[in-house]
C-alpha cells in the first residue's frame, strides 16, 4: 500500500508544474565583480557636493533656517579663523590627548581585569554581576560627579573615557576567555606546563583577537567620554568650544567644532584600524 | 622478575554526578607493559578508553589503584608521559616549527636550541619546507605529523595516542601508519594506541588489549606474534585473519553489551 503510493509520488515528481528555475542572466551576480574605484569616488564626491550645495542654497534662500543651520561658507570661514588664531589646534590637541590616554588606560585596564578572571572561578563568578551592573549603568550620567572629583583639567576627561571603555573591554575579554579551547589547555598541561605557562602561552594569545576587536569600538567611546566631560566643565577642548558656542548662539562656531571633531574622529578611527591590522597579522592564522 | 615500563594495578575511576549517583567509568584495570612495545587498546565506544589515558597522563585522578612507570608510582603526576589526542591541537598562531618545539619550550629549553633539534626532524619526517607555515596551511595528515613530532620531541619514554588517525581518510591513514612505525622504530618509545579499527590495531601492535563495555575493564589480551617489519599485504595472511576473527568476536560481544546498556538507559 505504502509502496505504491511512494512510487506514484516519485513518478509524478517530474510532472509537477514548477516555476522556471534556469536563468542565464543570473551568472553575472555570481561572478561577484568589484565595482571600479574611480566610479565610486566620483559618486561619493558628487553626493558630498550635492549636500553642501543644497545646504548653501537652501540657507541663502531661507528654505532652511540659517539661524540654526548656519551657512557652509560661513562655517568654513569661522573654521579657518579658529585654525589661524590657534584655538582649533590647542583644543583639538587637548581632546586628542584625553581621548588617547583614556583609550589606552581603559583598554589595557579592561583587558587585564578580564584576563584576571581566568585565575579563579570563584572570583570571576562573584565579580560578574557587578561588572554587568556597571555596564548597564549609563556611564555618561556619571559625568557631573567625575568632573567634581577630578576637576576641570584633563584628568576628568581621561577618567570619563576610561569609565566608558573599561567595562566593555572587560566583558569582551571575559567572553573571549570562555571560548578558550579546553583541549588545548589539557594538551598543554599534559606537556607538564605550569598554570602560568598555560595562561601566557594559551589563554592570552587565544583572547587577543577578542581584545583587538574591542579597539575600534573603544576609540569612538573614549572620544565620546572625553567630549561629554568637556561639556560638563573644562578649561579646554573641542567639546568645551562647542558648548560655549551654543550658549552664546555662535551657530557657525558650533558647526565648525563639529566638523573639526568629525575629522579628529576619522583620524583616530583610521589610526586604530591600522593598529588593529598590524596586531591581527601577528595573531591570527586561523581559517 | 620482568621489569615493566608501565604498570597499572586496579585502576578504577568513579564519577560522581550531581544527583549523588555514581558511575563507574573503568574498574580494576591491570596492565603490565614491557619497554619498547607497541600496544593497542580497542573497545566499544564509551568504555572509558580516554578516561584511562587521562589518568595515565595525570590529567585526571584515579579513584583507586596505582600507576607505576619504571617501578615508581606516578599517580596524579602530569608531564610523565607524552599524550596526543585525536585533534591535532596545534596552536594556530604559531608556525609549525614553533608548534613542534612547544613541549621543549615549556620545559625551559631555549627556543634557538630547540629549533636546531626540530628542523632536521621536520625534514626527515615529511614536513620539509613547511617549517614556517601555519597549521591552517597544512593538510590533516601533515598537521597530525606535526602534533606527533611535538609529542616525540617532548621526549618521554611512553607515548599515549588517542585515535590519532581517526579523522583521516583511508589513504592518508595508511601512510601515517607506516610513518608512525618508522618513528617508533627510530626513537624506541613505548606506545599505547587507542583505535576503533581492528585491522589497524593488529597491524601496528605487539599486543592488543580488548576492553569491555561500561564499566570498562580489560576483557582480553592478545599477543600479536607476527615478525617485523610487516608488509601492508600481511593483512591478507591467514595468521592476521585468525587474529582478526578472534578480536572481532570478542569486540562484537562487548559492542552488543554496550548497545543493550544504552537502550536500558534510554528506557
Amino acid at each position: 500500500m505504502e509502496n505504491t503510493e511512494l512510487s506514484q509520488g516519485i513518478s509524478s515528481l517530474s510532472k509537477l508544474k514548477t516555476k522556471k528555475t534556469t536563468h542565464k542572466s543570473n551568472l553575472k551576480y555570481l561572478e561577484n565583480k568589484e565595482p571600479k574605484n574611480w566610479v565610486l569616488n566620483v559618486g561619493r564626491l558628487s553626493v558630498f557636493l550635492a549636500i553642501i550645495i543644497f545646504w548653501e542654497l537652501g540657507a541663502r534662500l531661507e528654505i532652511i533656517d540659517p539661524f540654526f543651520w548656519s551657512i557652509p561658507s560661513e562655517i568654513f570661514a569661522t573654521w579657518m579663523q579658529i585654525i589661524q588664531d590657534g584655538t582649533a589646534w590647542k583644543d583639538t590637541l587637548f581632546t586628542f590627548q584625553s581621548t588617547i590616554y583614556g583609550f589606552v588606560i581603559g583598554t589595557v585596564g579592561g583587558a587585564i581585569l578580564g584576563l584576571s578572571f581566568w585565575w579563579s572561578k570563584h572570583y570571576a563568578k562573584i565579580a560578574e554581576p557587578f561588572i554587568i551592573m556597571f555596564e548597564a549603568m549609563p556611564k555618561l550620567a556619571l559625568a557631573p560627579i567625575i568632573v567634581l572629583i577630578f576637576g576641570l583639567g584633563m584628568s576628568s576627561k581621561v577618567a570619563m573615557a576610561v569609565a566608558i571603555t573599561i567595562v566593555i573591554t572587560t566583558l569582551t575579554t571575559y567572553n573571549g576567555l570562555k571560548l578558550v579551547d579546553n583541549d588545548l589547555v589539557r594538551m598543554t598541561y599534559s606537556l607538564g606546563a605550569t598554570r602560568f605557562q598555560v595562561f601566557s602561552k594559551i589563554v592570552v594569545p587565544w583572547t587577543m583577537p577578542a581584545i583587538i576587536s574591542a579597539l575600534r569600538i573603544n576609540i569612538g567611546l573614549a572620544l565620546t567620554g572625553a567630549i561629554v566631560g568637556e561639556y560638563i566643565g573644562s578649561t579646554n577642548g573641542i567639546g568645551r568650544m562647542i558648548f560655549y558656542a551654543g550658549q552664546t548662539y555662535e551657530i557657525s562656531l558650533i558647526w565648525a567644532g563639529i566638523f573639526n571633531l568629525s575629522i579628529l574622529s576619522m583620524l583616530l578611527y583610521l589610526l586604530v584600524s591600522k593598529l588593529e591590522k598590524v596586531l591581527l597579522a601577528g595573531m591570527l592564522h586561523q581559517k | 622478575m620482568v621489569d615493566y615500563k608501565l604498570e597499572l594495578s586496579n585502576v578504577t575511576k568513579v564519577f560522581q554526578s550531581s544527583s549523588k549517583e555514581e558511575t563507574t567509568a573503568i574498574s580494576n584495570i591491570n596492565m603490565k607493559i614491557p619497554n619498547h612495545r607497541f600496544i593497542s587498546i580497542i573497545g566499544p565506544s564509551g568504555c572509558g578508553k580516554s578516561t584511562l589515558f587521562n589518568i595515565i597522563s595525570g590529567l585526571m585522578e584515579a579513584s583507586k589503584g596505582e600507576i607505576m612507570v619504571d617501578g615508581k608510582s606516578v599517580s596524579g603526576l602530569s608531564g610523565i608521559v607524552g599524550y596526543m589526542l585525536q585533534k591535532d591541537l596545534l596552536l594556530p598562531w604559531r608556525t609549525i616549527v614553533d608548534n613542534v618545539i612547544f613541549g621543549m619550550e615549556l620545559k625551559g629549553i631555549p627556543k634557538k636550541e630547540a629549533k636546531k633539534i626540530a628542523i632536521p626532524m621536520l625534514a626527515k619526517y615529511g614536513l620539509k619546507g613547511f617549517e614556517n607555515s601555519y597549521p591552517s596551511q597544512l593538510s590533516g595528515g601533515m598537521r597530525q605529523r606535526a602534533a606527533l613530532l611535538r609529542t616525540i620531541l617532548y621526549d618521554r619514554d611512553i607515548i599515549l595516542l588517542d585515535e590519532p588517525f581517526g579523522a583521516l581518510d583511508a589513504q592518508t591513514r595508511a601512510n601515517m601508519q607506516e610513518w608512525l612505525l618508522d618513528l617508533w622504530d627510530d626513537f624506541q618509545k613505548t606506545i599505547l594506541f587507542i583505535t576503533h579499527d581492528i585491522d589497524e590495531a593488529i597491524y601496528l601492535s605487539d599486543e592488543v588489549y580488548i576492553m569491555s563495555a561500561r564499566p570498562g575493564g580489560i576483557k582480553d589480551h592478545m599477543m600479536i606474534d607476527m615478525p617485523r617489519p610487516r608488509k601492508p599485504s600481511i593483512v591478507t595472511s591467514s595468521l592476521f585473519i585468525d587474529y582478526k576473527e578472534k578480536a572481532l568476536a570478542l569486540l562484537s560481544e562487548e559492542v552488543k553489551k554496550a548497545q543493550r546498556l544504552e537502550e536500558t538507559i534510554q528506557l
